[in-house]
């Protein structure tokens, strides 16, 4: 692990995608959640009084289990503040833009906004007004963290995936070789780990079907090939399944489930063919026996609970970063 | 938080080019952490509860090393467990600066419960590292006692703690640098001032 006495922060005001992450801070994130994870191990308390009087909001404009918890687990072990808001049952069901929402929590005093929405961008956007405004009692600046954001960006989820696989495979992920593998254009988990991984000097590759890959990919970070059984004959050190996003699919992308299953899935045979140290990721939720098969999904190489502990430990380095220094203000 | 910067060793006695002075040779460094060991063996060995050396990042975890190796060396029979524990995340100065990064944690697999632990820092000033310290403890377990052992104590506390086991008492002014050298991490042992 790299401990520099003498840094001085990493700079980070918001963490709204991983394009444009630096290395070193990318580094820096994820070494501090394996400090995080060593500084929890085998306590008999699991609070730290890191952020204590600093509040936290989730704001959260889609449905999600792993990543909200997530976020507020990371928040409460640090003894934040976490409060949720969700668009039913809060004044956005009312008619209220996004601009007065976000407004509304900095004045009511949050320091970090944790935003989910469907709008590719909205973040982004968020950031910037609050940047503009400022807010007294928060010292002038309220830091965003993108929670998933439309077909654009999730920066933690792809943070949470480097970190598990820098558990299994070593700190250094120069020239791994990273298979993602799916329904890339509805994922923005595929985007965000695209450009993390190629920072971290992994080596990425998108298999896909053709009309399941996003335009512009050719600008991405990555290689692109269309047939999954040749590309794991090359035995990659990672295969990453994205969940095939039904809600998101609204024309024929694929003649069928049965098709997608055959072509695309990660049966126990395919995982067979694959290096002893292969490690199969799936951001979750997964949908057995379409993008994953059961017995792959419950196997030793699968990581899929491995991703959701780091994902904890990943959300507190970063709101450590974003919360806990003087550069956060 | 005392300013340690580092530098290389001075020749032996005077003060060199940068106004540097030295206060431990390898020699006397070697002396005092021997001493140290004897002391922690006495004061501890009444009390018949294992002790934990937990070493504060950076110097401290080494030097928590060299007197474990040196208490086992002295008593075979010594049950003597090291570790680390960084106390960045119990600080109550991490918002009057940069972001600091997170250093080592390494509790023994036994656990801190009815444990004497003995806190080993190089250098005691302010007293606001060990009070984290302490902090972090308590959610660690519940120890029998926990102790302090420093290289130098240069005085300017802030906080009423004390050390059970010093090295040397140092008389400074808050600008001159107390700078501790060990052969693990600067490449050479020594102790010096400027």
């Amino acid at each position: 692990m790299t401990v520099q006495p003498d840094a001085t922060g990493i700079g980070l005001r918001h963490l709204l995608s991983t394009e444009g992450l630096r290395r070193e801070q990318a580094e820096a994130l994820l070494d501090t959640a394996a400090s995080m994870e060593q500084a929890l191990t085998g306590r008999a308390v699991r609070k730290l009084p890191t952020l204590r009087g600093r509040t936290v909001v989730t704001l959260f404009y889609e449905n999600s289990t792993r990543t909200r918890v997530s976020f507020e687990v990371a928040g409460k072990w640090m003894s934040a503040d976490t409060i949720n808001v969700s668009a039913s049952g809060s004044s956005v069901g009312k008619g209220e833009s996004l601009r007065d929402t976000a407004s509304t929590l900095a004045a009511a005093g949050a320091d970090a906004i944790v935003v989910r929405h469907p709008a590719s961008g909205a973040p982004h956007r968020i950031a910037g007004w609050l940047d503009r405004v400022g807010h007294s009692h928060t010292d002038g600046h309220v830091a965003v963290v993108n929670a998933g954001d439309g077909t654009h960006e999730h920066p933690t989820q792809a943070l949470l995936d480097a970190a598990t696989l820098r558990r299994r495979l070593g700190a250094d992920l120069t020239g791994r070789r990273v298979a993602i593998v799916g329904d890339v254009l509805h994922s923005r988990v595929a985007r965000s780990n695209a450009h993390l991984l190629a920072t971290l000097g992994a080596e990425v590759t998108l298999v896909a079907p053709p009309t399941l890959l996003p335009a512009g990919v050719d600008a991405w970070p990555v290689t692109v090939t269309h047939d999954l059984d040749a590309h794991l004959a090359t035995g990659p050190d990672a295969v990453m399944m994205l969940r095939v996003q039904a809600e998101r699919m609204h024309g024929g992308f694929f003649p069928s489930a049965r098709e997608y299953a055959v072509r695309f899935g990660l049966s126990a045979r395919r995982a067979d063919t694959l290096p002893d140290h292969a490690v199969v990721l799936h951001p979750g939720p997964a949908v057995r026996g379409m993008e994953i098969a059961s017995a792959v999904a419950d196997s030793d190489r699968a990581a899929i609970s491995e991703q959701v502990t780091a994902g904890v430990h990943v959300r507190m380095a970063v709101l450590y970063h974003l919360l806990a220094g003087e550069d956060s203000r | 938080m005392p300013t340690r910067r580092r530098g290389g060793p001075v020749p032996n006695g005077a003060s060199n080019a940068e106004g540097e002075r030295e206060l431990l040779s390898p020699a006397d460094l070697a002396r005092t952490v021997a001493r140290i060991a004897h002391e922690i063996l006495e004061k501890t060995a009444e009390s018949g509860a294992p002790v934990v050396l937990l070493g504060l990042p950076t110097r401290g975890i080494h030097l928590a090393r060299r007197l474990a190796e040196r208490i086992t060396a002295i008593d075979a029979d010594a049950t003597v467990a090291v570790g680390t524990v960084d106390p960045t995340l119990y600080r109550d100065d991490l918002r009057r600066q940069p972001t600091r990064p997170l250093a080592e944690t390494d509790i023994p697999a036994g656990g801190i419960d009815d444990v004497i632990v003995v806190l080993v820092d190089d250098v005691l000033m302010s007293g606001r590292t060990v009070r984290a310290a302490l902090d972090a403890l308590r959610d660690h377990g519940r120890p029998r006692a926990v102790q302090l052992a420093v290289l130098v104590d240069r005085g300017h506390r802030e906080l009423p703690i004390r050390a059970d086991y010093v090295g040397k008492n140092v008389p400074t002014n808050r600008a001159e640098d107390v700078v501790v050298s060990l052969s693990e991490c600067d490449g050479a042992d020594g102790v010096a001032i400027r």
